[in-house]
């Protein structure tokens, strides 16, 4: 198990040392001189000298071959010093810091709201399948992947706050304002996991090995509950994990529509500023947030499954 | 009247591209004691007839007939009641292995389940229960802590065994319980099988061991395509078998010389009408062509499914 977590963690060290390399090659293929970028944010558009500009060059280390600029700018980025906002002028480590906490917040509540939908009714849509509950929890659950979550923050900001005026409008802070937007990104996650793991324990229940579980006379929950669940989970691990970078993804829409102070709304922001530190900054931050997720996915599945904990071949 | 009665059952699956009659009235008596191996070409449906005694039939499965078990319908039982037969009155040893144990509970852990639900027995005395099966069956103690996919083929089949053992059942089915063992482990399994008998245990023994089911066997059911074609005392049909299937899959065995049936199984979506063997059997008449044959006593306790022998 040790030597698995070692193995990923190397793996992980690689990957993000590839993101980091193409992250900063992307920022030098944008169209427009980094040099030039940086003199106009300092000085203002066409208001700098020469001199100026190559103060500016030298300062970046625009004047240094390409691979010299990047073990500098990783050196840089391995102390947390991922530069400065051209809009703000402060740190952009400082500026993400700033934005997670709203940003987690969402991410944890609405997966929190997938999990709690998403379990319970999947078992008992497994359990009785085609059921009344079952064809609810179906049906449902197809609507809730078919609309668009953009759509349903919009819906229910209109249902709930303008209408109703039970809840704010947008913003963060307390748990008030927080309730929305989980639940826009959560449903839709919720909805796609519901239906996974229903298929994935009807799946299971068809497997030779649950029915010598029944062959030993044991009852319909013993065997769902030791022999069913924990090998349906398997696969439901995956998908979840994907689901939570997914989620991390549509924070960025969410937070636009509630306008919610967190990653997505600062990665928004610096697109339309043209911020190029903030926006490299933010795309290394969750570059790191998804090995991270895919780490514990990976945990998470050995811990689940011998066969990927003591490796696939017989003895 | 006999511990366990099957009359006129029938299994089918209705799939989209066809019904599969996998099996078609099959009437079988086991007497309470009584050692039967049911023998037959791959998919002619033993597996199926095993499962279906003990209701582990896959979903989709249709059942109709009778399964008495000590008079009582098993087809009519309640879930629950069901699970008071599984396990202490029926055990199944499934085919494959492979496929028949939990991949992610160790072989230790689902044998000890098995004495645990069967016999009440908990921690150290369960413990030793387990060891002692994993000993008689000849497995190495460090396979009670290894995951299924650790162990060999040989050595889940064992394992398997094992279970069905812990069990200790009035009626064991065992579905294939020697395939994939090399002959001193096949020796040791049949003298296990032998040995738990002994007991009092019935046997209802699915298998392509032909050796073994000689050696176990009071009775023998064979069956093909979804119905028994013969039936009566394994030393009759091992020394003359009536039916032309019979007499083909004796001699195709390789203790034989390997000569094989000519032809193919028939498709159980697509039965031929008569005798379903007709297209392959050397001795079929005009009558077997449209008429189905059929299970008759040639003589006190010998069924056959023939037109050719029933005369
Ligand atoms: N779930 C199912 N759906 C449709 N057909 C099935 C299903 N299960 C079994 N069958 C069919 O039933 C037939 C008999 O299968 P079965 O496993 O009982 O054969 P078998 O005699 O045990 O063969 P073998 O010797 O290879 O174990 C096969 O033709 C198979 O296609
Ligand atoms: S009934 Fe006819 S075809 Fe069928 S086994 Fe007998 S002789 Fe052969
Ligand atoms: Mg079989």
């Amino acid at each position: 198990m040790l030597n698995y977590v070692a193995r990923r963690l190397l793996l992980l060290v690689f990957i993000l040392f590839g993101v980091a390399l193409i992250t900063f090659l992307l920022m030098h293929v944008v169209p427009g001189d980094h040099a030039q970028l940086v003199a106009t944010y300092r000085y203002g558009f066409d208001d700098f000298s020469t001199d100026e500009l190559k103060a500016v060059q030298e300062d970046i280390g625009a004047d240094q071959p390409l691979h010299r600029q990047f073990i500098l700018w990783l050196n840089h980025v391995l102390r947390g010093d991922l530069g400065y906002s051209f809009i703000s002028g402060r740190p952009v480590t400082a500026e993400i810091l700033a934005r997670v906490p709203a940003t987690l917040e969402l991410a944890t509540f609405s997966f929190l709201i997938t999990v709690l939908i998403a379990f319970p009714l999947g078992i008992v849509s497994a359990r009785r399948p085609y059921s009344w509950l079952d064809n609810i929890a179906m049906v449902s659950s197809l609507i809730g992947v078919a609309i668009p979550n953009f759509w349903l923050g919009l819906l229910l900001i209109l249902v709930f706050s303008l209408t109703l005026g039970l809840l704010p409008v947008a913003g963060s802070g307390d748990l008030a304002h927080l309730i929305l937007p989980s639940i826009t990104l959560g449903s839709g996650m919720a909805a796609v996991s519901t239906r996974l793991i229903r298929a994935s324990l009807l799946d299971v229940l068809e497997q030779d090995y649950i029915a010598t579980a029944r062959s030993k006379g044991l009852g319909e929950g013993v065997v769902f509950r030791r022999h069913a669940l924990r090998n349906a989970l398997i696969p439901v691990v995956t998908v979840l994990g994907l689901q939570l970078n997914h989620l991390i993804g549509g924070t960025v829409i969410i937070e636009t529509v509630f306008a919610r102070p967190g990653v997505g709304k600062l990665i928004v922001d610096a697109i339309q500023a043209r911020d190029m530190p903030v926006l490299q900054g933010c795309v290394l931050f969750l570059a790191l947030t998804f090995s991270m997720i895919n780490l514990l996915v990976d945990i998470s599945y050995a811990f689940l499954d011998p066969r990927i904990r003591y490796g696939g071949g017989q003895r | 009247m006999a511990l366990l009665s099957i009359r006129n059952l029938e299994v089918y699956f209705p799939l989209p591209d066809g019904t599969v009659h996998v099996l078609d009235s099959i009437d079988l008596d086991l007497e309470d004691e009584e050692k039967l191996a049911l023998i037959g070409e791959t998919g002619s449906g033993k597996t199926v007839l095993g499962r279906a005694i003990v209701r582990l039939l896959p979903p989709g499965a249709h059942i109709h007939g009778e399964i008495l078990y000590n008079k009582r319908n098993l087809l009519d039982l309640a879930p629950a009641e069901m699970r008071q037969i599984r396990g202490r009155e029926i055990a199944i040893i499934l085919q494959n292995p492979a496929s028949s144990m939990n991949p992610v509970l160790t072989v230790g852990n689902q044998i000890k389940e098995a004495v645990q639900v069967r016999w009440g027995l908990t921690g150290r005395p369960a413990y030793r229960q387990v060891i002692n099966l994993l000993e008689r069956v000849g497995l190495p103690l460090r396979a009670a802590v290894g995951y299924p996919h650790q162990l060999s083929g040989g050595m889940r089949q064992r394992a398997l065994v094992a279970l069905g053992l812990a069990l200790h059942p009035r009626l064991l089915i065992a579905d294939e319980p020697t395939k994939g063992l090399d002959s001193p482990l096949r020796a040791q399994i049949v003298r296990l099988l032998k040995d738990v008998l002994e007991d009092g245990m019935s046997l209802f023994l699915i298998t392509h061991d032909l050796p073994a089911a000689r050696e176990l066997a009071e009775t023998v059911a064979v069956m093909y395509a979804g119905q028994i074609v013969e039936y009566g005392r394994a030393d009759r049909i091992f020394a003359q078998p009536r039916h032309p299937y019979t007499l083909g899959l004796l001699a195709s065995h390789p203790s034989r010389g390997l000569k094989a049936i000519p032809g193919i199984a028939p498709s159980l979506t697509n039965l031929p009408v008569g005798c379903r063997f007709h297209p392959r059997c050397a001795d079929a008449r005009e009558i077997c062509r449209y008429k189905a044959p059929p299970f008759l006593e040639i003589t006190k306790g010998h069924k056959v499914r023939c037109h050719h022998c029933s005369r």
